[in-house]
């Protein structure tokens, strides 16, 4: 499984990469999505991987004792994917807003302030 | 002491308060200052000439070993007195020159800040500090010669001065930097004491080149001289003071300073032979054919500083007693020979000699003074010249088997400064006055009784040398030698060879007066190798310097931050992949990988497919649906693997972003295909590089063992010290707690921005 997500990531930063380089607002949103995804895959690869067994501890007992998924990546990725949910958001809003007063997609066209309102 | 070297810099500091001041009555002040320093310095000569130098030491940065010592010895103090002695006469004479100009404070401003940087670059003992003195009178030197900033070829002169000592001073910086590392001191007495250490140095001609560097440029050796010519675009109190009495022998102090501490090596010694016979010999050929009084001098100017080098390459006693005496010949003369220029520009508004012609009928104490440098430029007796000259002539003809050669090349310089010499001094004032100068007037005394003094020391100390024998020139020579060796000058030695040659030189140089006129055509005849001249080529290395800056900005800065990314990823991947080139071992071990079933390979396959439909489908609801796809098939793998907690975030966060894309979506334009399929094809190539880099890395990283001690200690104290049983949520709001309030934060943040985006009414021009 470890090898198919390894390809995974490759696939997620290569397709993010590639859409964060095209001129539409739209699709460098999308990839910054998809690096995202790809980054947080990455960081739950490298802590290791363990089936069905979530860090949480018994009932009866006191502290994790077995083998575990490690809490630490978890605890980092969960709050990757919130920070992340607010980036996009925002980014979103300012790509619609942007584009109701230039009325273009093309970042190209969004280099100069001035031209804005000629 | 510091007071003394720093006062002008606090008089620079003080001229925007007194600006009003100083433009109206208050400028017959500003010469007080040079001539108060003057007296201050004449104050030690006692104790100078008797062999006891004065060190003054104030602690600055210890810790780097920069320290403001200075030190007074006798090549320091010859420095000095010309600075002040020469400023306090230019002061004065600019009084006049530049009455009633608009920007006078501005002038005296710069002029005093050079002072006191050239002060501070004589009088230092520590060489880091000399490379700062030396820096400021680059700057200053480059607002003087830019001093009229309207005229545009001032302005590139300047520039072009600037570059050039600019240049030379970062070889200085290496130099003294290198010269500090290996000799393991930054004090030039110290440096003395270690001589034998640093002459059989490793790093010995990397000193001496960087340190020649630096001379040469500064005191305009060929090739770099070309600045000079240029320099002359300043103010004529700035030419006499800057461009040939004192800054452009700062490089020569420099190399006279060294001498007894990296010289008499068959390096020092050659090289510097080479460069100033050609500078001297080169330079006094060019002055022949100039019509413009200040190009005339400029590079005779030139070649007396190629003299001075060639006679401290020659390194014998005789050389550097002569290169000592030169020095105060040359100040003397040529600084006369300036203001001359300087009052005659002023007067009849032209410098060109082939009109200039006469002038004595209405300004007779200037064509006195005139006279007086022309004739002490030529050498002849009983002028300070002929000693000087002389001296040169002894050390050329003891050198054993190149005596002639040298001896040779000094005749023809010789014979060309008394030309160049004759033509700035004695031809615009012989002769008939041409009806156009017949209204010109003597100027204010300030302005012709400077160049008289000049003249007139030149011809007391020639009938008196030992007025200055035992007072300057002997401490002089005795820095410059490092011994306590007498000297003896002299006006009258008997008749000897150096009498026939000095004879030689002056009836050759009158003879090449008589016969030589200078003329357009001959100027213009000249000017036809200024192709291959040093100038051309540095206007040209120059040229394309700009280009390549250009080329080289609009490459890397080209506003455009995909561009950006693409540099610094296309980088990052070639520097890694080269990394991997050189020995990857990758190593996997399949035993410890988890299981495949059925349904996780089937997730993962989904989700290739939507990332492939993601980044290629034309329309943009496929697209963010997709992105959906993959966020869920995230969302599974999470679950599959123990993450229970980020599947349940995974999902509603990802559903939150589809949902919001959606609603957002109706309002943007279609998707457009902006580039072209080249541009595609490079993205493309780039990208897949970089994911198969990434993939690579983590297989790297996956082999490499874990270490688990973080994990381990919230794993065993989630529930002993936080009562909590789901670790990772323990870890967010109880260990991490801060982190989670400042995340929170955030997403607050970011929702009042979303917020008043959408709220935002924009007025009326705005949405225009």
């Amino acid at each position: 499984m470890e090898l198919l997500l390894v390809m995974l990531i490759g696939l997620l930063y290569a397709s993010g990469i590639y859409m964060m380089l095209r001129r539409s607002m739209v699709k460098l949103i999308i990839g910054l999505i998809l690096l995202g995804n790809g980054a947080n895959m990455l960081i739950f690869l490298l802590g290791r991987i363990v089936k069905g067994k979530p860090p949480i501890i018994d009932s009866a007992s006191k502290m994790l004792t077995e083998i575990y998924a490690d809490p630490v990546p978890q605890a980092l990725i969960l709050t990757a994917i919130v920070i992340s949910f607010g980036l996009q958001s925002f980014a979103i809003i300012l790509v619609k807003r942007a584009y109701k007063i230039t009325a273009t997609d093309d970042l190209d066209e969004l280099n100069t302030t001035d031209e804005i309102y000629e | 002491m510091i007071v003394a070297i720093l006062s002008g810099f606090i008089v620079a500091s003080m001229i925007p308060i007194l600006s009003k001041l100083i433009k109206g009555k208050g400028s017959i002040l500003l010469p007080f200052l040079p001539l108060a320093l003057f007296a201050y310095f004449i104050s030690f000569l006692p104790q100078i000439s008797n062999g006891i130098p004065i060190d003054r030491f104030y602690s600055w940065v210890p810790s780097f070993g920069i320290d403001l010592s200075f030190r007074l010895d006798g090549l320091s103090m010859l420095f000095a007195l010309l600075i002040t002695g020469i400023g306090t006469l230019v002061f004065f004479y600019t009084f006049s020159y530049l009455k009633g100009h608009p920007y006078l404070d501005r002038f005296y401003g710069y002029l005093s800040m050079f002072m006191a940087s050239m002060l501070g670059l004589v009088l230092s003992d520590n060489i880091i500090t000399l490379f700062i003195f030396w820096e400021l009178t680059s700057i200053s030197s480059f607002f003087l010669i830019g001093f009229n900033n309207d005229d545009p070829n001032s302005r590139k002169s300047a520039l072009l001065a600037l570059s050039i000592t600019g240049l030379g001073g970062l070889f200085l910086l290496a130099g003294v930097l290198l010269l500090g590392a290996t000799g393991g001191t930054y004090s030039i007495q110290e440096l003395l004491s270690q001589s034998e250490a640093l002459k059989s140095s490793s790093n010995y001609n990397w000193i001496i080149f960087l340190l020649f560097i630096a001379a040469f440029t500064k005191s305009a050796q060929f090739p770099f001289h070309f600045w000079l010519p240029g320099a002359m675009k300043a103010p004529t109190p700035v030419s006499t003071y800057l461009h040939s009495a004192t800054m452009v022998k700062a490089g020569i102090y420099l190399l006279a300073r060294f001498t007894p501490v990296l010289g008499g090596t068959v390096e020092w010694n050659t090289t510097l032979i080479v460069v100033g016979a050609v500078t001297m010999t080169y330079a006094a050929i060019h002055a022949l054919f100039r019509l413009d009084m200040k190009g005339i001098l400029a590079y005779s100017t030139i070649s007396a500083l190629g003299i001075l080098v060639f006679l401290i390459g020659l390194g014998t006693e005789q050389a550097l007693l002569a290169a000592g005496v030169f020095i105060l010949v040359h100040a003397l003369y040529k600084a006369t020979l300036f203001l001359v220029t300087g009052i005659v520009d002023h007067e009849t508004g032209t410098r060109d000699v082939s009109v200039l012609s006469g002038l004595r009928k209405v300004m007779m104490p200037v064509a006195i003074a005139a006279f007086l440098a022309a004739l002490s430029n030529a050498g002849a007796p009983p002028f300070f010249g002929f000693i000087g000259k002389d001296l040169i002539y002894e050390a050329t003809l003891h050198l054993g088997d190149w005596a002639y050669v040298l001896t040779g090349a000094a005749i023809v310089t010789n014979v060309c400064l008394l030309f160049a010499g004759l033509l700035a001094g004695y031809k615009p004032f012989v002769g008939a006055l041409p009806a156009q100068f017949e209204k010109v007037h003597l100027p204010h005394p300030t302005m012709w009784v400077p160049p008289l003094i000049l003249a007139g020391l030149g011809l007391i100390f020639g009938l008196f040398p030992s007025l200055i024998e035992k007072s300057i020139i002997q401490p002089v020579f005795s820095s410059l030698v490092n011994n306590d060796t007498l000297i003896h000058i002299k006006l009258w030695h008997g008749f000897n060879i150096v009498l026939g040659l000095s004879l030689l030189t002056l009836t050759l140089g009158a003879m090449l007066y008589w016969k030589l006129k200078p003329s357009e055509s001959l100027l213009s005849k000249t000017l036809r190798f200024e192709v291959i001249s040093p100038k051309s080529l540095a206007e040209k290395f120059r040229a394309f310097f700009i280009v390549l800056a250009q080329f080289w900005t609009g490459f890397f800065q080209n506003g455009y931050l995909r561009n950006y990314v693409i540099t610094i990823l296309g980088f990052l991947t070639l520097l890694l992949g080269y990394r991997l080139y050189q020995g990857v071992n990758l190593y996997i071990d399949f035993a410890s990988l988890t299981d495949l079933t059925i349904y996780e390979v089937i997730v993962v396959i989904i989700m290739a497919v939507s990332i492939i439909f993601t980044v290629f489908s034309k329309s943009r609801l496929v697209a963010v649906a997709s992105l959906g796809v993959i966020g869920y098939a995230i969302c599974l793998i999470f679950l599959f693997y123990s993450a229970p907690d980020l599947a349940m975030t995974q999902f509603s966060i990802d559903t939150l972003t589809v949902i919001l894309f959606v609603l957002v979506i109706y309002n943007l334009p279609k998707y457009k295909t902006f580039s072209s399929i080249g541009v595609r094809i490079r993205d493309g190539v780039l990208s897949i590089f970089f994911g198969t880099l990434i993939a690579i890395l983590t297989l790297e990283v996956l082999s490499e063992p874990l270490n688990r001690e973080t994990s381990i200690f919230y794993a065993e104290s989630a529930y002993l010290l936080a009562k909590g049983k789901n670790v990772v949520n323990v870890i967010l709001v109880d260990f991490r707690g801060f982190d989670t309030i400042v995340e929170i934060t955030v997403l607050v943040i970011a929702a009042i921005g979303v917020f008043s985006l959408l709220k935002l009414r924009l007025k009326s021009i705005e949405k225009e």
